[in-house]
């Protein structure tokens, strides 16, 4: 008499429902031919019969929840013979043994002790005691591996003990399944000291990149002050004019990317990234904007930059920066950036050190605009200032060369000529 | 790195398809093919798995026939679901013995292909506990249903791009009460098979193999 259990089909799986006999009782079966099917978490999963015979009982109705190792039915060897047999104790289904399929592709039963040699599934030989049965519960061993030295080969309590001291204990069986990665803490009566959530994929990815930024270059950030007061007049001129004509208003960003552009076009170092050995230069400059979103970060890219002026750059920004948010960007409006900036002072930080968006070498990061008084020939003035911080990748760029080009940014914007946007 | 080809279908007929992934389990049990995906748009098909209730169709066959819509029972896991142009299906046939002889993982690493694809387009979706597919604010955007016989794998995703979400008014998708959505009502204007692509890569990179892309084949 073979028993077929319930299988587990993986690691979390503690339960299943049988949801199609595919024979009935008293049906030839042969080993390995579909018996059952059964049903995890929108899988169906069709379980072959461990050994041919006669299905001589069928223990679990279709429809029913059952846990793993749960025995669902009984083959009797011969022709029908063993459908006479009266019911195994159903306290002792849960335990069994189930014989897997030797060369089939069969559910692997759970507990290690649970893979019987091919003659397994008989009861072992002999009448078992109470104790040993108990024994062999507890300590989950399969009993067909334990030679009975018994009358009879009979298996004694001491035969069992036998077993227990020269095999590894096999584990006992987990009394609960894996926690899922999302489960919350139980809640139950007091305050939970903490919550588990798992991470959104885009959480994951930029924890990802991050650390892969850290790892791959070596990060030096340079820091300039930056007088915008003559941005900060033109802006205000025609601000009001943008609203109207283009149904936006202009920020700093298109100044600091239109300067940026001027920054990069004089050092190419700086739109350059790094393969193997090799020096890749971009002939093309491509912006990355980071934008915050609720709960993450994205870098759109504003290809072409150089080729916008204040307008077209202020445009593809809000424009992007609204699809971002919206999560309406395509896949190659992320990709092929060679410069990033990133607007921290929007958020009211006066300078940060940003980290490099890989495979680019630099970023330049906005501190927030503020009115200040700075020494201007020897009298007090109140200027628009804004700190602007370049972080390098230092295998590639020097300090110097960062300096100038921070130095170049810094002087496009503080003599910014363009009266045409 | 083992392999896996990709069989890019185009539009199929349920039925057909149905019989081309028997054919493929079968070679892929005796080992004769290595692992699959097949790729595909469906006709308008609703289709209800082993445990599906008929009360969750909404309308009667009749009916559905008159609007167009084909219906058939399946033996793949999960309740009913609605199958139609702009529906980025794929079926892998793998067989998990060569992976993970795990059916919760492998149902996590489907879910996982559909949610990096979704972040390539922008759109971060996410699981729910409980609720197997690719969600986003509590709408239902990928659906999954597995059929597996010697870890042999069938069935699989279905990733709405550009569906017409009315056809689900049909029917209480997987049995569930919860809204479904798509790549297009999300705002990306992508196609099946731009989505397509970037669904290849990704199972390549969940199921850690490398792809084989044949020549176009066609389904006879």
């Amino acid at each position: 008499m073979t028993d077929v259990v319930m299988p587990q089909m993986g690691e979390s799986i503690v339960e299943g429902t049988l949801t199609k006999w595919l024979k009935k009782p008293g049906d030839r079966v042969e080993r390995d031919e579909p018996l059952f099917e059964i049903s995890t978490d929108k899988v169906d999963t069709e379980i072959p019969a461990p050994a041919a015979g006669t299905l001589s009982e069928v223990l679990v109705e279709e429809g029913k929840t059952i846990p793993i190792n749960t025995v669902v039915a009984r083959i009797s060897e011969g022709d029908g013979a063993g459908a006479a047999k009266p019911a195994a104790k159903p306290a002792e289904t849960a335990k069994s043994v189930a014989e897997p399929p030797k060369a089939a592709p069969a559910p692997q039963a759970a507990s290690p002790a649970a893979t019987a040699p091919e003659e397994a599934g008989e009861e072992p030989s002999g009448p078992l005691s109470p104790l040993v049965r108990r024994m062999a519960r507890e300590n989950n061993i399969d009993l067909s591996k334990v030679k009975g030295t018994g009358a009879g080969g009979r298996i004694t309590k001491q035969d069992v003990e036998g077993h227990l001291a020269k095999a590894p204990a096999p584990a006992a069986r987990q009394e609960q399944p894996p926690a899922p990665p999302q489960a919350p803490p139980p809640s139950t009566g007091g305050q939970a000291k903490v919550r588990i959530e798992a991470m959104s994929t885009m959480r994951s990815k930029i924890a990802e990149h991050m650390i892969a930024s850290q790892r791959t270059s070596a990060h030096v950030t340079t820091v300039h002050k930056v007088d915008m007061t003559r941005v900060e007049k033109i802006r205000q001129k025609h601000k009001a004019d943008f609203q109207a004509r283009y149904g936006f208003g202009l920020t700093y960003l298109p100044f600091i990317t239109r300067a940026a552009v001027e920054g990069l076009l004089s050092f190419p170092l700086l739109n350059a990234s790094i393969e193997g050995s090799n020096i890749v230069y971009h002939n093309e400059i491509n912006i990355g904007i980071a934008v915050a979103l609720e709960n993450g970060l994205i870098v759109p890219v504003i290809r072409n930059a150089d080729e916008k002026n204040v307008v077209g750059l202020q445009r593809a920004i809000v424009d992007l920066a609204a699809r971002a948010r919206s999560r309406q960007l395509k896949p190659d409006e992320v990709q092929g950036g060679t410069f990033s900036i990133t607007n921290f002072g929007s958020f009211g930080s006066v300078f940060a050190t940003p980290v490099i968006n890989q495979p680019q070498v630099a970023i330049l990061g906005a501190g927030t605009v503020e009115k200040t008084p700075v020494v201007i020939d020897d009298a007090i003035a109140i200027r628009s200032i804004c700190y602007l911080s370049t972080t390098f990748d230092h295998r590639l760029i020097d300090g110097a060369l960062a300096d100038q080009f921070t130095g170049k940014v810094k002087s496009a914007l503080e003599n910014w000529s363009d009266e045409v946007l | 790195m083992l392999k896996c080809e990709v069989r890019p279908l185009g539009r199929l007929d349920y039925g057909k398809a149905f019989e081309l992934q028997q054919r493929i389990v079968e070679e892929r049990k005796r080992g004769v093919v290595p692992d699959q995906l097949l790729l595909l748009e469906h006709p308008h098909t609703i289709t209800l798995g082993r445990n599906g209730k008929m009360e969750n169709l909404l309308a009667s066959e009749p009916a559905l026939r008159a609007s167009g819509i084909t219906f058939h029972a399946t033996d793949r896991g999960g309740d009913i679901t609605y199958h139609g142009p702009g529906q980025a299906v794929g079926y892998p046939i793998l067989d998990l013995r060569e992976w993970k002889r795990d059916v919760g993982a492998y149902v996590r690493a489907v879910e996982q292909v559909m949610l990096d694809t979704l972040l390539d387009f922008g759109i971060s979706a996410e699981r729910l506990p409980g609720c197997t597919g690719a969600w986003v604010g509590g709408a239902k955007i990928g659906a999954i249903g597995v059929h597996i016989s010697r870890w042999v794998t069938s069935h699989g995703f279905a990733l709405n791009v550009d569906t017409d979400l009315s056809y689900f008014g049909y029917i209480v998708p997987c049995g569930l009460i919860k809204p479904v959505t798509s790549m297009a009502q999300l705002g990306a204007r992508v196609s099946v098979h731009e989505v397509n692509a970037r669904l290849i890569r990704r199972f390549g990179q969940v199921f850690d193999r490398e792809i084989l892309q044949p020549a176009l084949e066609r389904a006879s």
